[in-house]
């Protein structure tokens, strides 16, 4: 772990779709390497944006560009139109619950995901949420193709770097608020290589399947948190990559409801925590913390040192003990 | 002319086409969507029109460009390319940059700025060669695809009347396509006059307020004689007040009142007439204490037609009741003037229903665009039969 290892990932691992704007090689890579790619929507009551995904994925990802092989709903139980509306476009919906019946059905994100990697056949399966208002075939080809090209990748993340407005020059980059509030700061403390990752809670990624099927999946708001740990402790940074895909619009979230998401996140870290035995044996915490700033497309670290020093009780110290008669301790 | 067999076996085959189209939808809606979330303000529509030249290089078509004007254009070569049929649809929205573009697909219809004018319009232009391919036709003569900039309001057509001033490839015939209605059907275009009038009151700032008219009294007058101007029923004119702009508070008279209008007609002269009669109310004013106006004309076109009788008329009329579309005639004030100025046979059609044309929430119907496709693939082969018996 270094901060120069940091700063080759990001060299080496760190994309914009803009490299990848050429499908038509894009998938003849895919063919050349015999590679199935399956395409996993999520969805919860989101008759609004589901038809338009659907519309331009398949237009775009299979009729146009043969890129994606298989396309699925899996639905947690929508009470809107989700499902008609999807089936009404020509994507394969499935209710979650439909799915490895033995098993059960819970309701959440990550049971979809889970359930995909049965469902699904892909060699690499990418998942997009449902709930982008300016959805783009660059949401599933910007993250397939580190995959296509690169066989040592396996873990591809989205991130979005377009503010609205911006003057130039340098700029503050990251994520949204739960992960520079909460989820950086534990990266920094414990594992200091994954804050690369600028927006590890996005919703959009591409994995290939034999980690998929390798690691556990939290049914809630944790399961990204949760992969990322997991991957990065079997196969090292070295297995990730992310992709810029410029900007993503969606609904905006309440702090009460981030409260909500961050809860869940912290309990899948300390179950990760847990699970690598690390609990009663804390690793020797950073005092580094790794926030970004980009410039043009280069995203480099800003590393601060944050040391949160401690004083003792004061009726520990003699001048004090002296000075209010308190009895010298022995 | 020998259309009428060729027409007959068009009319047989229409509904067919219609039903195949719909295995297309999700290119036509995804080209739409793509279009229609583009913005694209009339002299802004650089990145629209970037996007259909990628598009037309991605159908392997030839002679791919954009030229001065801003126009995006490509040509399909027919098999013997003795002629050019000219396909347009207009690129710019009435929408400004700053607008919310996203489009949302909902069960049986698109809602969103600009879905309808001419998102629709610009994505069936750009994706007809899919559609003709879907369809196993291979057209004769060249298909020039078009998208045509600077075309509303003050664009005034610039980008059409550029490429028919200065294109190697004169069209013999042209298709315009609209978003909506589905039946309409433009065989002639009005006589028009778009104008501008402002009234600026020179009153000394200090006597501003108590006792002051300003301009907003001045143009109220103006517009009681505008509304006095007699307009003959038949041929059909009208004088269309299309916006007022005057003033910001409660108090303060404006010192300057802006009018928009329109003047429309089917009777060659009747425009003019009607605008020189605007231009004394003009003159009148200036001849106040110190109130001025000033008149400009923004935009001026020609009435001209091809007749309810011609043989392409004719044949989309048929085309539509075959596919139990009701043709709606009405004449155009845009594209097809530039056209039928020029004497090149056109007509324009509309492709699907819609509503709320030119608010947030404009919306258009899917299940009969595929109506509308099949209405224009047919127009097309009865133009391209004819301009090729015409050799």
């Amino acid at each position: 772990m270094s901060s120069s290892n940091i700063e080759k990932w990001l060299e080496t691992n760190t994309f914009h779709h803009g490299q990848f704007w050429d499908l038509l090689s894009l998938v003849r890579e895919k063919e050349r390497k015999g590679l199935k790619i399956s395409l996993c929507i999520p969805t919860l009551n989101e008759e609004k944006t589901i038809g338009k995904e659907i519309v331009i994925f398949k237009s775009e990802l299979m009729d146009r560009y043969p890129l994606v092989d298989e396309f699925a709903v899996i639905d947690s139980g929508s009470d809107d139109k989700t499902q008609e509306v999807a089936a009404a476009f020509g994507a394969d919906v499935y209710f979650s619950g439909d799915i490895l019946p033995n098993q059960g059905f819970k309701r959440g994100k990550g049971e979809n995901l889970w359930k995909a990697i049965h469902q699904l056949e892909g060699d690499i399966v990418c998942y997009v949420d449902a709930d982008i208002k300016n959805i783009h075939p660059r949401f599933v080809y910007g993250l397939v193709a580190p995959l296509i090209y690169n066989d040592d990748m396996h873990y591809v993340k989205a991130f979005y770097d377009r503010p609205m407005a911006f003057s130039g020059g340098i700029r503050p980059s990251g994520g949204g608020r739960v992960t520079e509030i909460l989820v950086r700061p534990l990266f920094s403390l414990f594992f200091p290589e994954l804050t690369s990752l600028i927006q590890p809670l996005s919703g959009e990624y591409a994995v290939r399947r034999e980690v998929l099927q390798e690691i556990p999946f939290p049914i809630g708001y944790g399961v990204e948190t949760s992969h990322i740990i997991d991957v990065y402790m079997k196969r090292g940074l070295e297995a990730f990559a992310q992709t810029d895909l410029d900007q993503r619009v969606h609904r905006n979230q309440t702090t009460l409801s981030l409260g909500k998401m961050s809860f869940g996140i912290l309990q899948s870290f300390l179950n990760r925590m847990e699970a690598y035995d690390m609990v009663d044996k804390l690793p020797e915490m950073s005092n580094l913390f790794r926030q970004f700033q980009a410039e043009g497309n280069r995203y480099e670290q800003v590393v601060k040192e944050i040391i949160e020093e401690e004083r003792p009780p004061m009726e520990t110290i003699p001048e004090y003990r002296e000075k209010f008669g308190l009895p010298p301790l022995s | 002319m020998a259309m009428d067999p060729l027409l007959n076996d068009v009319l047989s085959r229409v509904d067919d086409y219609r039903q195949k189209l719909t295995a297309l939808r999700e290119i036509i809606l995804a080209n739409t969507v793509m279009c229609g979330e583009i913005p694209s303000p009339t002299f802004r529509e650089e990145r629209l029109v970037r996007f259909l030249a990628d598009r037309f290089t991605e159908n392997d078509l030839q002679n791919i460009g954009t030229d001065e004007a801003g126009n995006a254009v490509a040509m399909l070569p027919g098999t013997e390319g003795k002629n050019n049929i000219l396909l347009a649809a207009h690129t710019d929205k009435v929408w400004e940059e700053g607008v919310d573009h996203s489009v949302t697909v909902s069960g049986d219809r698109l809602v969103g700025t600009g879905v309808a004018d001419n998102a629709l319009g610009v994505a069936t232009m750009v994706g007809l060669p899919d559609i003709l391919s879907k369809l196993g036709i291979k057209l004769k003569n060249n298909l020039i695809l078009l998208g045509t900039s600077r075309s509303m309001g003050r664009g005034d057509l610039g980008g059409l009347r550029f490429f028919l001033e200065n294109s190697q490839r004169q069209p013999a015939a042209a298709v315009c396509l609209e978003g909506v209605q589905l039946g309409r059907l433009s065989y002639s275009s009005l006589g028009m006059e778009r104008g501008e009038l402002v009234v600026e009151s020179h009153e000394e700032r200090s006597n501003a307020g108590w006792g002051s008219t300003g301009a907003i009294v001045t143009m109220n007058r103006v517009v009681r004689q505008i509304l006095e101007i007699r307009t003959p029923e038949e041929p059909k004119t009208t004088i269309i007040l299309g916006s007022i702009v005057a003033g910001s508070a409660f108090n303060t008279p404006p010192q300057r009142a802006t009018l928009r209008f329109e003047i429309r007609s089917e009777a060659p002269g009747m425009v003019s007439e009607i605008s020189e009669q605007i231009q004394d109310i003009v003159h009148q004013v200036n001849a106040e204490h110190q109130i001025t106006a000033h008149y400009s004309v923004v935009a001026r076109r020609k009435p001209g037609t091809i007749g309810f009788n011609h043989p392409y008329t004719a044949a989309a009329r048929n085309i539509m009741e075959a596919l139990d579309v009701k043709p709606k005639v009405a004449p155009s004030i845009s594209e097809l003037s530039a056209l039928l100025d020029r004497g090149i046979p056109s007509l324009t059609l509309g492709l699907t229903y819609g509503d709320n044309k030119h608010e947030v929430n404009e919306m258009i119907y899917i299940e009969p665009i595929f109506r509308g496709l099949a209405q224009l693939v047919a127009l097309l082969e009865v133009i391209d039969g004819d301009l090729q018996d015409e050799q």
